[in-house]
Order: structure tokens, then C-alpha cells, then sequence
């Protein structure tokens, strides 16, 4: 991690130690249900649709549209000071999980953001391990 | 599920004997949440016209009910740390209700103490937890920037506009009462339509004055049973009904962003009690935002989904309209040291019995109060009456 990384980063769980490997090489990974076909987020040991434990890692395509956003004007860690306004979002990917996340690439403006906009995964290194997946709109 | 038949028959069998603040609220640096706490249950204890001595149950939310019974000096037969955010103290008042009915308790102590404004340590996290593994890494982190994701949400789906409105008028009304109330921080503050559109942002689509304050504050209740509050210094309130649940933790997982589970709690509650929306005298929201009451009032069924604008229309909810909201100033214009719950039930008993000075309301046999707590995660609803 780079000194100046004052943000706070994700400490990987037995669980999620695939997602964040998977997520260091580029790659946004999920969970499906081998028994009811559900897909999830974020990694458990269990599926949440119908218990079983019986979970498959597949890969997203990286594209999904815009659930909802904020923009942060305030900062609530002071890791974010310098980055005000931010736009904060829930992003549901093609296959259907919907993911905490940030979309960048596009002014922090109300009116240029829009539910439903296309949006395509784009990964920033913030650590020796971790690479956090953003969005950005998609052509 | 609920057994509606067995809760029916738990109706009223508890009482609020006494309800109160700690001495100060707003900034108050001086004095320690523990403080805080103490100053409230002596208080209430007053109001009630009971000893401390005498108190066999314990509840409390934000601390433990070890640090607290310890620093009051109280060995409690009942104890109760449920601690799902700030709707923990309305969830409190049930459970009291349960345990007193049971045969636990006979005299329930809700303790709440927070120094909000004056400590801003924040309240430390497991690094490992999802909310901290998958939410706090972009900067999703505390209430604002939460609801104000689940607020965008509802201005897709029922129109901007007459969202952005129904917040004005909430805002403004909340004000209004909390312009009658000298407790309240903006007692003498007045707020226009002119002035909650030029709040700045904090996180859009929040402004400033959609948001709660953050004070220094505490609160208590007393809680006992209906024979005994016969006995006490003013009566009793009764317990007629209550609800709680949760179904998530970070907002990200909330399974739908504009149904918060007072879907549940509201009805079971107002069904326990035996009584309709329409009966209700006063109602009391925790409204951490603007945006907090709107979907509330929806979830609680006051009105279908995506109609609180037109409910709200027209200032309804301000002193002297026909639809008395929030009347201490809510936690926008009165006090919110952090997990306002427990004073949404201070109020409606200030109101039931007849209390509240310039900001009484003319009919005031039957109320609400409903908390919510974390990021729209968990809700407690209770009716209150006059015994
Ligand atoms: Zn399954």
C-alpha cells in the first residue's frame, strides 16, 4: 500500500479470498447457487436463497446499469477529503447481483447521472493485494 | 411468525410511568454518556414518583447494560443490550412489556446516554465485517450517504419533484414544532421553504436540513405494571402494541430500497393494539432524515407507496394541521445525540398525558412512535394510550 493511502481497505475473510484474488487480476467474480441457480453478493458459505451450501464462483461480463448513486459532499472518513464531490452508487451487474461501489469517470453532477445508465467495471489498485472494482458509464 | 392472538392478549400489560431528558441537551462536553444516562433514569425515576432502589430490569442500547447497571449501582434480575441502532429503545419498551407480563420485572429501566456532538470517536468495526469489507472501501460509510442512495431510489420511482417537496415540507413543519418546544436546539431558529432549498449538500440528494442534528443527550422511561402504575405520581401510559425486526445490516443489501420493515412492524403493532391508522392522535417518526418520515409514513401504511408526497401536501404535519407529526421538533430540530428512538416515546407520553405546554395537542388519547435504526435496517413501532 502506498503511504498516502489513507482510505479504508478491505481486510479479505476466508470467504472473500477468492473475490479479492480474483479482483487483484482483473476479474469480478460472484456466487451461484448450484442447487436453486441464485447468484449473490457478497460471499458467503451459504446461499441465502435456499440454504445450501453447494456455491460456484462465476464471472461477470464487468457490465451493469446504475441501481441508485449518491454524491458525497461531506466527508465521512477523512480519506475521502480530497476526492469531494464522489459519487457513490449500488450497481446491478448483467447477471443480477447488486454491488456497493463508486462510479467514476463522469462529473459528480445529478444530471448527468441517470438509473439505469450502462456502466462497465474498471479496477483501481489501491494495495500490494487488493484492486478495488469501480464503474465507469460504458460506450 | 407472530402469534397475533397471543399478542392481543399481551396488550397493555405494561405501563410508562415515567419518561425524561438528562438535566442539559445539545452541548453539553461536561458531562460523560454515562452522565448522561444516570441524569435521565434519576429523572425519570422523579417522574415517576420511584426509586432506584427499586428498579429490577435493565435496557439499553449503545453501551452495555453492565456499564451502566454498574455506574448506577443496580443489580438487575432482567437485563437487555439489544443494539440494532436507534431504533433499540422502542424495541426496548416491547420487550419490558414481554419480561414484566412474564413474571422477570416489575419496574423496567430504558436508559439512553450520547455525546454525539461532543465525542466523535467513532464506534470501532471489525475490519473484516461485509460493511466494512465491501461498503466502507468507497466511502459508503455512516447515514447520510446510505440514505441518501435509498432517497434517489425513491425519486426514480415516484418522481423527484414531489419527493424533493414532500422533504421541504417535512423539514419545515418539523421546525415549526420545534420552534414550541424550548428543549428543542432550534427553539428559536425558524426555517422557510427559501431556506431548506438553499441548505447546502451534504450528500445529494441530501442538503443540510435534511439531516438530523447531532447533540449531546440523554433519556430514560419506566416501565411497570398496570396495577402498580395505578399507584405512581401521574398515571400510567399503556403498552397497546408493538413490533420490531430487521432484514438487513449495510444498504446495499437492503432487499428493497424504498421498503423499510416497518411494512411489518406498523401493521402488527396497530393490530396488537386493536386500533386503525385513523384513530391515532399524534404520531411520532425517527426521522434521521427528511426522506426518513416519507417512507416511513408509506411502510407503516398511512398511505400506499409513492403517495407520502400528497399526504404530507400542504403542511399538514405542522402545529394546528390535521396530521401532528414529530411534535418536539424531531431529531432534525429538537435532539439527536446519535440513537434517537427512545425520545420519539418521551414525547408521546408528554403528549398523552397533557404535558406539553405550547406544543400540546388538542386530542391526545392515542399514539405512535416508530424507530428506526442503522442504514434503514431495523424498526420497533408501538402504540401508546392513556391507561
Ligand atoms: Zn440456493
Amino acid at each position: 500500500m502506498s503511504p498516502e493511502y489513507t482510505k479504508p481497505v478491505p481486510v479479505p475473510q476466508p470467504e472473500s479470498d477468492h473475490y479479492w484474488e480474483q479482483a487483484k487480476s482483473g476479474k469480478l467474480v460472484f456466487q451461484k447457487c448450484s442447487d436453486c441457480d441464485s447468484v449473490q453478493f457478497y460471499p458467503r458459505i451459504l446461499c441465502v436463497a435456499c440454504s445450501s451450501r453447494s456455491l460456484d464462483w462465476i464471472e461477470s461480463s464487468g457490465k451493469g446499469t446504475l441501481f441508485t448513486f449518491a454524491i458525497a459532499h461531506v466527508p465521512p472518513h477523512p480519506g475521502f477529503r480530497e476526492d469531494l464531490p464522489y459519487i457513490t452508487a449500488i450497481v446491478e451487474l448483467e447477471q443480477g447481483v447488486k454491488m456497493p461501489s463508486q462510479v467514476i469517470g463522469i462529473e459528480p453532477d445529478p444530471d448527468l447521472l441517470h438509473i439505469g445508465m450502462p456502466l462497465e467495471v474498471v479496477f483501481e489498485e489501491i494495495s500490494e493485494s487488493i484492486s478495488l472494482p469501480k464503474f465507469r458509464p460504458a460506450e | 411468525m407472530p402469534n397475533l392472538q397471543r399478542l392481543k392478549n399481551l396488550s397493555g400489560s405494561a405501563s410508562i410511568v415515567g419518561v425524561a431528558e438528562s438535566d442539559s441537551l445539545g452541548k453539553v462536553p461536561e458531562k460523560s454518556p454515562l452522565a448522561l444516562h444516570s441524569e435521565a433514569a434519576l429523572n425519570a425515576l422523579n417522574d415517576a414518583g420511584l426509586q432506584l432502589s427499586e428498579v429490577d430490569a435493565l435496557f439499553t442500547a449503545g453501551w452495555s447494560t453492565l456499564d451502566v447497571a454498574e455506574y448506577l449501582g443496580i443489580q438487575p434480575r432482567f437485563t437487555d443490550s439489544t443494539s440494532v441502532g436507534g431504533s433499540s429503545f422502542v424495541i426496548h419498551l416491547a420487550h419490558a412489556m414481554a419480561a414484566i407480563a412474564a413474571g422477570y420485572c416489575e419496574v423496567a429501566l430504558i436508559t439512553h446516554g450520547q455525546s454525539g456532538r461532543s465525542d466523535r470517536a467513532p464506534i470501532p468495526r471489525n475490519p473484516g465485517a461485509p460493511m466494512t469489507q465491501y461498503e466502507y472501501p468507497y466511502g459508503i460509510i455512516g447515514p447520510p450517504i446510505s440514505y441518501a442512495m435509498a432517497c434517489r431510489r425513491y425519486m426514480h420511482e415516484y418522481g423527484e419533484d414531489r419527493t424533493r417537496q414532500a422533504m421541504a415540507e417535512i423539514a419545515v413543519s418539523t421546525r415549526k414544532w420545534a420552534n414550541l418546544n424550548p428543549k428543542a436546539y432550534f427553539h428559536d431558529t425558524p426555517l422557510s421553504f427559501d431556506d431548506y432549498h438553499d441548505s447546502r449538500w451534504v450528500a445529494w440528494p441530501f442538503h443540510l436540513v435534511d439531516c438530523c442534528l447531532v447533540t449531546d443527550a440523554g433519556a430514560a422511561i419506566v416501565v411497570t405494571t398496570p396495577e402498580r402504575a395505578k399507584n405512581s405520581r401521574k398515571g400510567g401510559i399503556s403498552v397497546l402494541g408493538a413490533g420490531e425486526g430487521h432484514d438487513h445490516s449495510m444498504i446495499s443489501q437492503m432487499p428493497d430500497l424504498t421498503r423499510a420493515f416497518g411494512r411489518n412492524t406498523g401493521p402488527q403493532a396497530l393490530e396488537m393494539a386493536g386500533v386503525k391508522h385513523s384513530d391515532l392522535d399524534l404520531t411520532m417518526i425517527y426521522d434521521s432524515f427528511t426522506y426518513t418520515v416519507l417512507v416511513t409514513l408509506e411502510n407503516l401504511g398511512f398511505c400506499p407507496p409513492g403517495e407520502g408526497p400528497d399526504f404530507l401536501a400542504d403542511q399538514v404535519s405542522a402545529p394546528g394541521g390535521s396530521f401532528p407529526l414529530n411534535t418536539n421538533g424531531g431529531g432534525l430540530s429538537y435532539t439527536h445525540p446519535g440513537m434517537y428512538g427512545i425520545f420519539t416515546i418521551v414525547e408521546a407520553v408528554r403528549q398523552l398525558r397533557g404535558e406539553a405546554g405550547e406544543r400540546q395537542i388538542d386530542k391526545h388519547e392515542l399514539a405512535l412512535a416508530h424507530g428506526t435504526g442503522g442504514l434503514l435496517s431495523s424498526t420497533g413501532t408501538v402504540v401508546l394510550g392513556r391507561s
